[in-house]
């Protein structure tokens, strides 16, 4: 789509969005927020910038496949629940450490991995719908 | 004029727009109108959530609100794309 009002308007609204969906992933341990909700936000911030440019740059942007986000976010939710069973013996129990003055556990690890995961269904979603408006 | 007072004015005003919003979505008879609707629907709920949340004095209720403010926004874009896709054919 070419018109200047949105070319404008989406170069600030873009990182509000991937900024604001990084604020809802870190916030999402105590209070509304989290992986899925950031994640969508992220992936709006996407859409917009495929909307804007063409699906083909938001593809470039992602480096690669939705299907390989979905497998690494996936991947990594699983892998979190792996140190609590080993210390714990309880699949997924949150093991807390601190990094740098900051508490960071497993379940940042699994927020992450929804994180992750929301992009790519999304985008998988929206790509399959703009290429069926193309042909 | 006291704080919740205004919030309670705010919503009242505001759930008329969203009404008249409402009217012109289920009306509007070409499909511009309803998307246009759609978008006046999606701020006048980001408006609600804030005045909600100054009533209930929720701090955390605003981001909801800047959440659907923000998707609304792409919302709106991707059926623009929609419509503009849909003349050229």
């Amino acid at each position: 789509m070419n018109s200047l009002i949105l070319r404008t308007g989406a170069t600030f609204v873009m990182p509000l969005l991937l900024v604001f969906s990084v604020f809802l992933l870190i916030r999402g341990h105590h209070l509304p927020g989290g992986g899925f909700a950031g994640g969508l936000v992220a992936a709006a911030s996407l859409t917009l910038y495929g909307l804007v440019n063409g699906m083909g740059a938001a593809k470039a942007v992602l480096r690669a496949s939705p299907e390989i986000w979905i497998a690494g976010g996936l991947g990594l939710a699983v892998l979190s629940g792996v140190p609590g069973l080993v210390l714990r013996g309880s699949f997924l129990a949150p093991i807390w450490g601190t990094l740098g003055g900051v508490k960071v556990g497993t379940p940042l690890a699994f927020d992450l991995g929804v994180y992750l995961l929301v992009i790519g269904v999304v985008l998988t979603m929206v790509f399959a719908l703009s290429e069926e408006g193309q042909a | 004029m006291s704080v919740p007072l205004v919030a309670e004015a705010a919503l009242a005003v505001m759930s008329v727009a969203f009404a008249m919003a409402t009217v012109r979505l289920l009306r509007g008879p070409r499909l511009a109108d309803r998307v246009m609707a759609l978008d006046l629907a999606g701020v006048t709920v980001a408006g609600m959530i804030a005045a909600m949340a100054l009533l209930h004095n929720q701090p955390v209720q605003v981001d909801v609100g800047l959440a659907v403010a923000l998707v609304a926004f792409v919302g709106t874009i991707a059926f623009a794309r929609f419509i503009e896709k849909g003349e050229e054919r």
